[in-house]
């Protein structure tokens, strides 16, 4: 897919909470500390964050980048699976704290792990159609799994933001995206359930791999594009191999996975994890570097996109804080501890 | 239930939107009626950076009602950039590690919750500096 006007990122901004839950704490507690893990360690949210805090927070470092005014902003969507409300939107609550209501559209997607993406897929679109100069897309999540499930170990916290405007204005544009979707029930969570099932196995050769692979393959074939085109390319990471096996079957090398898979330091930011290792991508990327994100929503469905990197790239890059200096902050809890941030304990 | 008076108050709580005096032309934080410098009324609104160190601080671990599950937590004195003091609390910190002067930036956290059923306070804090 291509707006009939040409768009790109503007600015773009991450967030990564304090606290780490090292895998080793939970095989610990579940496992007599036998077996591999699917991470180093996780982040966790504090006892004052949530969705709203995390998307806020990354918005504000979009804003720096992009020198945008919040109130030239059109849309402020946020796409998680946490939203601190079941009814009322995150989306206000962001929009207010970043000065961007009253002229604004604002709502809450969701699509498990790719709603940031395809709130980003319908910012190019607003902004390609001339509807709106600037338009912010958001992915954050305060992902939670149950005690003692694989999911325990990748559960974490994150976000990511991005303004979208012209291409001229741009530090990375948008040479094409591509949506792959279907209706694959891999992994779920019923209404006013706390903790989501999954299908074991199945969340992977059916979900993630066929759903990537699909949309990366029609994006190139569209483009004209080989893998070794491509300077970086960040995949939805719910742990560290996942990513790296479909790198390897897409013909892209470890090189171009470093920069942007941030797995193993933070775990699965579910909404973020694509987008945030975008931001870590774009944190290091040089004018003329193209990057790939390709996304995974369970489902199920693939959000691909082609930058390529821009000569004011350099400059906004250190306007706010670094993906990276975000991970440095790090300040590791235990078993116990994190039962108490992530509100496990039953107090009466 | 002070759903109206959260409201009433979202802009300064979210944004450190404040006052600059008409009169004097003192930066005010949080708005009033009148000028805290020279007792006239008169202001003009104004959005504070969000900069600034630690003027005090103290430990509360026997927290009012709303702020229990939170404790221990460290409320300081801030002493914005551009002049006011504020109350606020300090998060992202250990308490063995805040000092007076310690340089802190603004970031907006839930600052409580009105029971299971009632509505999320949003407002800011304050957190040792992330250098860009
Ligand atoms: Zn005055």
């Amino acid at each position: 897919m291509k707006p009939s006007r040409e768009v790109g990122i503007v600015g773009y901004g991450a967030y990564v909470p304090r606290y780490r839950l090292p895998a080793s704490e939970v095989s610990r507690v579940w496992t007599g500390g036998h077996g591999g893990v699917p991470v180093d360690e996780k982040s966790v949210p504090g006892l004052d964050e949530d969705t709203a805090t995390i998307a806020i927070e990354a918005a504000r470092n979009a804003l720096l980048r992009s020198e945008v005014d919040p109130g030239d902003l059109r849309s402020v969507w946020v796409g998680s699976e946490s939203h601190p409300y079941a009814v009322k939107p995150t989306g206000t609550i962001v929009a207010e704290a970043i000065g961007a209501t009253p002229a604004v559209s604002v709502a809450d997607w969701q699509f498990a792990c790719k709603a940031g993406t395809e709130a980003l897929q319908a910012a190019f679109a607003l902004v390609g159609s001339s509807m709106a100069d600037y338009a912010m897309a958001i992915g954050a999540d305060t992902a939670q799994g149950r005690p003692g499930d694989a999911l325990e170990y990748t559960a974490a916290a994150g976000g990511a933001a991005f303004v979208v405007g012209a291409r001229e204005q741009s530090l990375a544009y948008l040479e094409a995206s591509y949506s792959y979707v279907t209706d694959t029930p891999d992994f779920f969570r019923r209404p006013y359930r706390h903790y989501p099932e999954h299908g074991g196995r199945f969340t992977g050769e059916p979900a993630y791999f066929k759903h990537i692979t699909a949309a990366v393959q029609a994006l190139l074939e569209e483009l004209g594009y080989k893998p070794t085109d491509f300077a970086a390319a960040v995949f939805h990471q719910p742990n560290v191999k996942f990513p790296q096996r479909v790198a390897q079957i897409l013909g892209f090398n470890k090189d171009q996975l470093k920069a942007g898979l941030l797995a193993g330091q933070v775990g699965n930011t579910y909404a973020a994890a694509a987008m945030l290792g975008l931001t870590a991508a774009l944190d290091v990327a040089k004018p003329g570097d193209r990057i790939l994100m390709a996304s995974f929503g369970s489902g199920a469905g693939s959000d691909a996109f082609s930058f390529v990197v821009t000569d004011v790239a350099c400059e906004r890059q250190a306007r706010a804080p670094s993906t990276q200096a975000y991970i440095a902050r790090r300040a590791p809890v235990d078993y116990a501890l994190y039962t108490r941030y992530r509100r496990k304990l039953q107090m009466q | 239930m002070n759903v109206a008076r959260y409201w009433r108050t979202e802009k300064t709580r979210y944004g450190l939107v404040g006052e600059t005096c008409r009169i004097c032309g003192e930066p005010i934080f949080p708005p009033r009626d009148l000028c805290p410098h020279c007792t006239e009324a008169g202001q003009d609104v104004r959005t504070f950076g969000g900069k600034g160190e630690v003027y005090s601080f103290s430990t509360v671990n026997d927290a009012p009602a709303g702020y229990s599950e939170y404790t221990p937590y460290t409320v300081a004195l801030i002493k914005l950039q551009e002049g006011p003091l504020l109350t606020a609390q300090l998060t992202d910190v250990d308490e063995p590690d805040v000092h007076i002067g310690m340089p802190v930036e603004m970031v907006t956290r839930k600052l409580k919750e009105e029971g299971e059923n009632g509505m999320i306070v949003y407002g800011y804090k304050f957190r040792p500096v992330i250098q860009a």
